[in-house]
């Protein structure tokens, strides 16, 4: 194993790791203004990891040119299910969130499996096999386009919240319920908003990870875990967390490929929750809970 | 203006409003006088539009806003400086402002609104880039008014305003709103200092138990012997 392989690998996963940051930051703006934990995040995943390779098949549309619409049709879906399904029991028990979102999940995995069959689908532009090298190090062409993809994806989620009115509304939700509600912001409709942000989100990653990789039903289970140990590895409710853990577990997933077997990728993240729950629970860059 | 019928609210089984009327006439200050546990929140967030009453109705300029929800209720000019302030903590001190602008109503004026309560508080104008977390309690209380002022509200329901400040900043804040309401905002004020409040105030009303036990001129309570005794304790 030379310095040059790992480099290599490691460069991948950081890569990789900046379409996780992406899923993740989804799932935790959904839980740090709404606190409902959405447990049919990476089964949404799938969805427009799906939908990005019928477009492909169907139409010929390169996935960079599928994103816009696979993010606005994830946006209009997490806006109709927070309205119809989710709105409800914002105020409910957590247990009861729980089964719902588990529900959502369930039914999106075998709609996937009716349509699409148990068979793996993945898309192959004409540029999949290209890459950069970089003296000897080489760099993935396709992975390279959707990092940069979802760098610029995340830095325009964190531009709404910090410079947006809208963003900073729902920011307001966030920090006190009750003051944006004697101000009079409408809080159901901000919620709506943050729970189709949160998909849009999943929209675009989903769809840069169908670049990535291949996608089978049962991938949508695997992603929700995924997204899980990154945000809490990360930090729940943290932004920066959730970037900083996709990162982190991308990396982590290439490392455990390279040193023990590439099936072996999630052992070493589950390795990093546990420890990380042990030492430090509330996070890398999470509060402490006062 | 504000006109609230035969209210009651009840949280589960704890009945908080029993049979409640309520009126405030334009440009006047009306005092709730009551003791902790009366109702008088529960019939603030009531109007607000916070909680949903059991039975009654509230009437604002002749239009029926019971059960309205309460960006509705901020909508049409009926505005809250709530019990405990409720200012965003990790927001700065223009982000507080601007989002009490949001209100459709309040757009139009939003930079001659800010020039206002920069006039008025001018310690907000100079801490308007720092989180309003890190500031003091009675700059978090004007941080509060003033963010509901960016609303332009037509009518502020006041909640215990000056709980916990110190005494020289009790006055300040008495101060402004009677300054507010000489310019010509109808005030409901819920005030610990029951005797300056009723000074203030064109109306009174005392709340005991959920229930409308008196009302009268400020004065006339003032001067009342039951009043005295329980809220004045004279
Ligand atoms: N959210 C709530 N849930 C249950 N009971 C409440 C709630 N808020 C207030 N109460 C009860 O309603 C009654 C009236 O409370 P409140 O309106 O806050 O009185 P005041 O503002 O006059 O002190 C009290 O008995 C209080 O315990
Ligand atoms: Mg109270």
């Amino acid at each position: 194993m030379t310095p040059t392989i790992v480099a290599t690998v490691l460069i991948g996963g950081i890569l990789t790791g900046c379409v996780y940051a992406l899923m993740a930051l989804g799932l935790s703006v959904i839980f740090g203004v709404i606190r409902v934990v959405n447990f049919a995040h990476g089964e949404m995943m799938a969805v427009a990891m799906y939908a990005a390779v019928f477009l492909f098949a169907a139409f010929g549309l390169d996935p960079l040119h599928a994103l816009p619409l696979v993010a606005a049709g994830l946006f209009a879906f997490g806006y109709a299910l927070q309205r119809r399904l989710v709105e409800p029991f914002v105020r409910r028990p957590e247990h009861e969130q729980f089964i719902l979102l588990l529900a959502v999940g369930v039914i999106l995995t075998n709609g996937a499996l009716i349509l699409f069959g148990p068979e793996a689908r993945g898309i192959m532009t004409d540029y999949a096999f290209d890459s950069y090298a970089v003296g000897d190090i080489i760099i993935d062409k396709t992975k390279t386009i959707a990092a940069i993809a979802a760098i610029i994806a995340a830095a325009g989620l964190l531009g709404f919240f910090r410079f947006a009115r809208t963003g900073k509304a729902i920011r307001a939700c966030a920090d006190n319920l009750i003051g944006a509600e004697v101000i009079g912001l409408d809080v159901k409709r901000l919620y709506t908003l943050t729970f189709a942000v949160g998909t849009a989100c999943v929209g675009v990653a989903g769809t840069l990870l169908a670049m990535i990789i291949e996608v089978t039903p049962a991938l949508g289970p695997e992603l929700t875990l995924l997204a899980f140990v990154i945000v809490i590895v990360g930090g729940l409710g943290s932004m920066p967390g959730a970037i900083f853990g996709g990162v982190l577990i991308g990396v982590s997933e290439a490392l455990a490929g390279l040193l023990i077997v590439p099936s072996m990728k999630s052992m070493l993240s589950f390795a990093l929750l546990i420890v990380i729950l042990v030492l430090r629970p509330e996070g890398l860059l999470g509060r402490r809970p006062s | 203006m504000l006109k609230v019928a035969n209210l009651s609210l009840a949280y589960g089984d704890a009945q908080a409003l029993d049979d409640v009327s309520f009126e405030v006439a334009e440009g006047e200050i009306v005092a709730l006088v009551g003791a902790n546990g009366a109702g008088k929140s529960s019939l603030i967030r009531a109007i607000a539009g916070m909680e949903r009453p059991a039975a009654g109705t509230i009437t604002y300029r002749g239009t029926e806003i019971t059960g309205w929800p309460s960006h509705k209720v901020c909508e049409i000019g009926i505005g809250q400086v709530a019990e405990g302030r409720q200012v965003f903590p990790s927001l700065t001190v223009l982000e507080n402002l601007e989002l009490g602008a949001m209100l459709r109503r309040a757009r139009a004026g939003e930079a001659r609104n800010l020039d206002r309560v920069y006039t008025l508080f001018p310690r907000l104008a100079e801490r308007r880039g720092q989180a309003a977390g890190t500031l003091s309690g009675g700059e978090q209380q004007m941080l509060a008014i003033g963010r509901c002022l960016m609303g332009e509200p037509e009518l502020i329901m006041f909640d215990e305003p000056s709980l916990g400040l110190a005494p020289t900043i009790v006055q300040e804040v008495l101060k402004t709103i009677r300054q507010l309401n000489a310019d010509g905002l109808s005030v409901v004020l819920v005030e610990q200092n029951v005797a300056l409040s009723l000074k203030i105030a064109g109306h009174g009303y005392v709340l005991e138990n959920g229930r409308m036990a008196m009302t009268g001129s400020g004065a006339d309570l003032l001067n009342d012997d039951r009043v005295r005794q329980a809220y004045l304790g004279l």
